[in-house]
């Protein structure tokens, strides 16, 4: 019975906690493309329901993106805990000797590189399709990339909640979406200012102090939820 | 006697409005084997998920060496095995993948132990295939694997020969007694008759703890 220095062990369950949760992404590959079909579908729909008018689109695009990026989030959001919960893992993650709160860091950051990065990818796509302009495309790829860790974060608090409840994704979307309203103005926000030439300093700066809020204390309300909902 | 591993004082337990237990107060020393035992519904899940640390839901005190539970739980934590209702087996891991995710988060356990853990399963052979092409009964010996893989002291079982065939009953049986005699603790529910009946000590919840106050 050797004891692990603390630290290496530390790093070492969260890596393993990371790996495994890509490695379920990779191997159930197939619901991964659902929220990202439904970010494009709604982009691209867009134009055809309102107008495709060059002018128009380019006034709108950056929010189009942006709300399109954060359903497709929230669309997500449910699995997160879901099938652990189902199967038993949470229980014996709740379990351990580890700090709930970085298990719960690793999953929600693997969670956010199946989802919430390919949207950042696809994002410039939309914006050329949505004739965003050109000086809109840094910041739109920038502000996402501040924000939409911001929302799984925030979007696993309402998961972890939920989770004990059959039927959580509505339940999820009422108790998150304010929060996410915050986030989505200053992104978009962003990309106007930058398209109109203003500077964007300071969106950022909102944009990742609130990152920077999510990180620290959100892990913490999501291991406390998940510790409520297992009890039930 | 020295003071006991676990030790439950007057716990209170309701569920819908319905009292599974109250003023239930035991101590369990190292190397006892446990038995809870009731009708369904009476609480014997509740309680082992009480005594684990899953749920909140309850009344009294509960000691960890002598220490309340809250203030050394990541002693307890580290000294515990669970093994639940739901095995905790990812269906598209394969069984070495599951065993060594469980073996990076608990620190008394040997991951280079796996494949050893595997075969003393039966499930030798089967390394590498995911866990949603193994049966029912496959998918529960997946988890018991952990008990060859964990040097925890305390172990709460519930209801672990669910779909085990009889030989691998006899054997997890023969595990449970060998852990009792190496001085760990079991804690555990099943309706399975025991072979090892003489050495276990039983809690009985519900009705049947009512006939007995009354005769």
């Amino acid at each position: 019975m050797t004891k692990t220095e603390p630290q290496m062990s530390l790093s070492r369950v969260f890596w393993y906690t990371l790996r495994r949760d890509i490695l379920l992404a990779y191997r159930r590959r197939n619901d991964l493309v659902s929220p990202l079909a439904f970010f494009v579908m709604v982009a691209s729909l867009f134009p055809l329901g309102v107008s495709p008018d060059p002018a128009f689109l380019s006034e709108v695009a950056a929010g189009v993106v942006w709300v399109a990026a954060l359903l497709s989030t929230l669309l997500s959001m449910d699995s997160l805990f879901r099938s652990d919960f189902d199967d038993g893992s949470l229980e014996q993650m709740l379990l351990t000797p580890q700090p709930l709160a970085l298990l719960v860091v690793a999953k929600v950051l693997a969670h956010w590189l199946v989802s919430g990065f390919p949207l950042i990818v696809l994002a410039p796509l939309l914006g050329v399709m949505l004739f965003l302009p050109d000086a809109g495309f840094g910041p739109l790829v920038l502000t996402l990339l501040l924000g939409t860790p911001t929302l799984s974060l925030i979007g696993a608090i309402g998961a972890a909640l939920t989770v004990g409840l059959r039927k959580g994704g509505v339940l999820i979307t009422l108790l998150v979406l304010p929060l996410y309203i915050p986030v989505l103005i200053f992104g978009t926000g962003a990309v106007m200012a930058a398209a109109n030439g203003l500077a964007i300093g300071g969106y950022l700066a909102i944009l990742g102090a609130i990152l920077a809020l999510g990180l620290v204390l959100a892990p913490l309300a999501i291991a406390a939820a998940l510790r409520i909902s297992v009890s039930n | 006697m020295s003071t006991p591993l676990l030790e439950a004082k007057d716990l209170f337990c309701e569920r819908d409005e319905r009292v599974l237990f109250e003023g239930l107060s035991f101590a369990i020393a190292p190397g006892e084997i446990v038995q809870v035992e009731g009708p369904n519904g009476s609480g014997k899940t509740t309680l082992l998920r009480l005594l684990s640390g899953l749920s909140c839901a309850w009344e009294g005190d509960l000691f960890w060496r002598g220490e309340p539970i809250a203030s050394v739980r990541d002693d307890f934590f580290n000294s515990l095995l669970y093994f639940g209702h739901q095995a905790g087996i990812k269906a598209v891991l394969t069984p070495e993948e599951n065993l060594r995710w469980y073996s990076a988060l608990h620190p008394l356990t040997d991951p280079d132990g796996i494949s050893d853990a595997l075969y003393e399963v039966g499930l030798y052979g089967y390394e590498d295939v995911p866990c949603h092409s193994l049966s029912a009964g496959q998918n529960r010996r997946v988890s018991l694997a952990r008990l060859y893989l964990s040097q925890a002291p305390l172990w709460i079982l519930d209801e672990p020969f669910t779909a085990i065939d009889k030989r691998g009953v006899a054997k997890q049986e023969a595990l449970i007694a060998s852990h009792a005699e190496r001085g760990g603790t079991v804690i555990l529910t099943t309706h399975h008759e025991l072979g090892i009946d003489e050495r276990v000590r039983k809690i009985t919840l519900g009705a049947l703890a009512e006939e007995a106050a009354s005769d």
